[in-house]
């Protein structure tokens, strides 16, 4: 037993690290201080400073701009961008859309949209939820009819992230509503958002924050090679995506800087035994994390088995420990204060209540883990 | 990085449960706790094993093993519910190898590792709850006076490890064992209150440093013991719910329930990364701050994941956790003990935000 990372591993860290430090635009870190709203343009300018350094997707294969890295380099590397308060990578194009082009695509698809993704030159969002269809995915019911050689679509989906921002938008739809399984009636398709009959209309969050919306699909043409894998096989392809390797599901490396972040901005309630308590039970449990974090890393590293559930059990107790640090954060600035920085965390408080509802709420992260490892 | 055991770690710990799943099953163990409250059968062949010589250094027959070494036995042992006073007996033969003279290590070490000699370390006294400063026996002209309590293994201990004020503070003595008033913990383990008047001892080198040190080699293992514990609470409890029925399906199908249990394992798996980390630090931390603050956070956890995970798993069987008769009521008083044991969450608490 060794919870040390090895010399290789800790030159590679340094490296990333001191990349970093010189290259992440100052404007850009500070905006992340202050808690600021970044633009699509302060995403994008990231994007592709990380692009041209040949980082922005690691874990892509080697002939499509991935970096040959090993799982633990990965994860290096995204607590290192958490770390050093970089803003996020979305992760719709680069995490999502393109490991199922790589897995399900033709080689036309991974030719016309791989490149594009990588260089930032497309910005993407997800269409999975809508309106009826939240936890029970299944259910969906944006209906996609094959007419020659396109799929009308029809129907709508919600709190789709930064759908506003987004070139195309990657879409389950019900092809079929026939089938007795209701998986086998789902498909995956790629929709322009220029495409006629494409509405967006904000949703505004209690944050007051505009992040998500909802998207309309008023009888959509898209063409029928936009379809991904087989008609019918959507499920599939959404199930992969689950099962993808996830491993910063934790994002420990943000907390990290947080909970540093947070012991400074706290230091006045340093004698206050009641507060620090707390802090300290939400710090153990972050080490705690990041030690379980690295335990399902070395484990996935030498049996070469997909993280699977633990990825539930990750996300669980990650966003928990976000939603704590905000919590704190926001409960040791003083409650007379109206300053842009305190208005900010306040804010940050009441917009982190969505980490434990998004990207599969934490029940249904339970619900995984009964299932896949209880055998319940 | 590298958060398996070693090929020999998991050897021994493999043969440790084999052992103990045959000779050393439930059933087994209520006879121990109704007859003497230790087994001289299972001490030799914790010996036999080579366990009871684990930590001590090789010149003195000993295997030269740290606290990662002694994570796995010490894991099984909690899965177990072991009641013999191993941790004892291997903390305070640890401060004798570190801090006792060549003869006094020859005198007492190999007869250690052979499973001829039982130690305790008498440390606690009344009403000084987890200071570990607050010692009030003391120690003049090679003898030791005052009063010890809730000594673990010391009804059975052939020689103490004390802990005294002497001329230059408080010190640890090395006595043999004195006329003990014996009862059993509520884990049911063997403790004695202890009376030293005038009691002749010989003195061990360093001070409170040295008993800082073993409390947080024995926190890490009472960490490694509760991880074993909690396992067993955790995997019976899942068990219960897959066939206990009731409404006609087994109650393991209620979502209310499903949610409590998934909670139960990942509080478990939580505790276990601390424990690695508490093992870890012992054996390899940089200086006294660093192995202090890894193990303070680990007591925190697991103390913490011991409640609930110990609360729940009673809950969770109904009527049945609360029966003396099944297993699990056994794991609720031990991880009970072990959350407090070598400092409660509060007093970790403490300590970790000074560090």
């Amino acid at each position: 037993m060794d919870l040390n990372y090895s010399a290789e591993e800790l030159a590679f860290r340094d490296e990333v690290r001191s990349w970093l430090q010189a290259n992440l635009p100052a404007d850009l870190r500070e905006k992340g201080e202050r808690y600021a709203h970044f633009a699509k343009e302060d995403l994008m300018r990231w994007h592709r400073i990380l692009a041209k350094k040949g980082w922005v997707a690691p874990h892509w294969p080697k002939e499509w701009g991935g970096t040959g890295w090993n799982v633990v380099q990965r994860y290096i590397f995204e607590e290192e961008l958490g770390f050093a308060g970089a803003p996020p990578l979305i992760p719709f194009g680069l995490n999502m859309c393109a490991p199922v082009l790589l897995r399900f695509g033709t080689e036309a698809q991974k030719k016309r949209f791989l490149p594009r993704i990588y260089n930032g030159d497309d910005f993407w969002c997800q269409g999975y939820s809508e309106p009826g269809s939240g936890s029970d995915l299944a259910s969906l019911k944006t209906r996609a009819i094959r007419d020659g050689d396109v799929y009308r679509v029809s129907g709508q989906k919600i709190w789709t992230t930064l759908a506003h921002y987004a070139d195309w938008i990657f879409c389950l739809v019900r092809t079929d509503p026939t089938v007795e399984k209701r998986q086998e009636g789902i498909s995956f398709l790629l929709i322009d958002m220029k495409t006629p009959g494409i509405t967006v209309r904000p949703l505004i969050l209690m944050d007051g924050a505009h992040e998500v919306n909802e998207v309309f699909f008023d009888d959509v043409k898209v063409p029928a090679e936009n379809l991904v894998h087989e008609e019918g096989k959507g499920w599939t392809v959404a199930k992969y995506l689950l099962g993808y390797e996830r491993m910063n599901t934790g994002r420990i490396g943000e907390s990290k800087r947080q909970l540093a972040r947070l012991k400074e901005y706290a230091s006045h309630l340093k004698d206050d035994v009641r507060f620090r308590d707390r802090l300290s039970r939400l710090e153990v449990e972050l080490m705690a994390l990041e030690i379980t974090n690295l335990r399902f890393l070395d484990r996935m590293r030498r049996t070469g088995q997909p993280p699977g559930a633990d990825v539930s059990m990750l996300k669980i107790k990650g966003t928990e420990i976000q939603q704590g640090l905000t919590e704190l954060m926001m409960q040791a600035a003083d409650p007379a204060a109206n300053d842009e920085l305190t208005t900010a965390i306040r804010k940050r408080y009441l917009s982190m209540r969505k980490t434990t509802i998004y990207a599969g709420s934490n029940e249904i992260q339970r619900n995984i883990i009964a299932k896949m490892t209880l055998g319940l | 990085m590298n958060f398996d055991y070693n090929e020999e770690q998991q050897l021994l710990a493999d043969s440790v449960r084999r052992y103990l799943a045959k000779s050393y099953d439930f059933e087994s163990r209520r006879k121990i706790v109704a007859g003497e409250g230790w087994s001289a059968e299972a001490w030799a062949q914790f010996a036999e094993m080579g366990l009871t010589g684990l930590p001590l250094p090789a010149e003195c027959g000993g295997f030269g093993g740290g606290a990662v070494d002694l994570m796995g036995v010490m894991e099984a042992f909690g899965e177990a519910l072991v009641v013999e006073p191993y941790l004892a007996t291997v903390l305070a033969a640890r401060l004798v190898a570190r801090a006792g003279s060549a003869a006094q290590k020859q005198a007492i070490l190999p007869a250690v590792a052979e499973g001829r000699l039982k130690l305790a370390f008498a440390h606690t006294e009344k009403g000084a709850r987890y200071r570990i400063d607050a010692v009030r026996c003391s120690f003049s002209g090679g003898k030791l006076q005052g009063e010890k309590a809730a000594v673990i293994g010391a009804p059975v201990a052939d020689k103490l490890v004390v802990s005294a004020r002497g001329a230059d503070g408080i010190g640890l003595y090395l006595a043999d064992r004195v006329p003990a008033q014996p009862y059993r913990t509520i884990d049911e383990r063997l403790a004695a209150d202890l009376v030293f008047s005038g009691a002749p001892a010989e003195k061990l080198s360093g001070g409170l440093e040295r008993v800082e040190e073993a409390f947080d080699f024995g926190a890490a293992l009472a960490c490694a013991e509760a991880v074993g514990a909690m396992k067993f609470a955790c995997d019976t409890t899942l068990e219960y719910l897959k066939t206990r029925r009731q409404f006609g399906v087994p109650i393991g199908t209620f979502q209310a329930l499903q949610h409590r249990i998934v909670d139960l394992f990942i509080e478990a798996e939580q505790a276990r990364s601390m424990a690695c980390l508490a093992c870890s630090k012992v054996d390899q931390a940089g200086d006294a701050r660093e192995r202090a603050r890894a193990v303070s956070a680990a007591k925190i956890k697991i103390a913490d994941a011991a409640r609930h995970i110990s609360q729940e798993s009673v809950q969770l069987h109904g009527g049945m956790g609360m029966s003396e008769e099944l297993k699990v009521s056994h794991t609720f008083r031990r991880l009970t003990a072990l959350a407090g044991e070598f400092g409660d969450a509060d007093t970790h608490l403490e300590r970790f935000a000074r560090l």
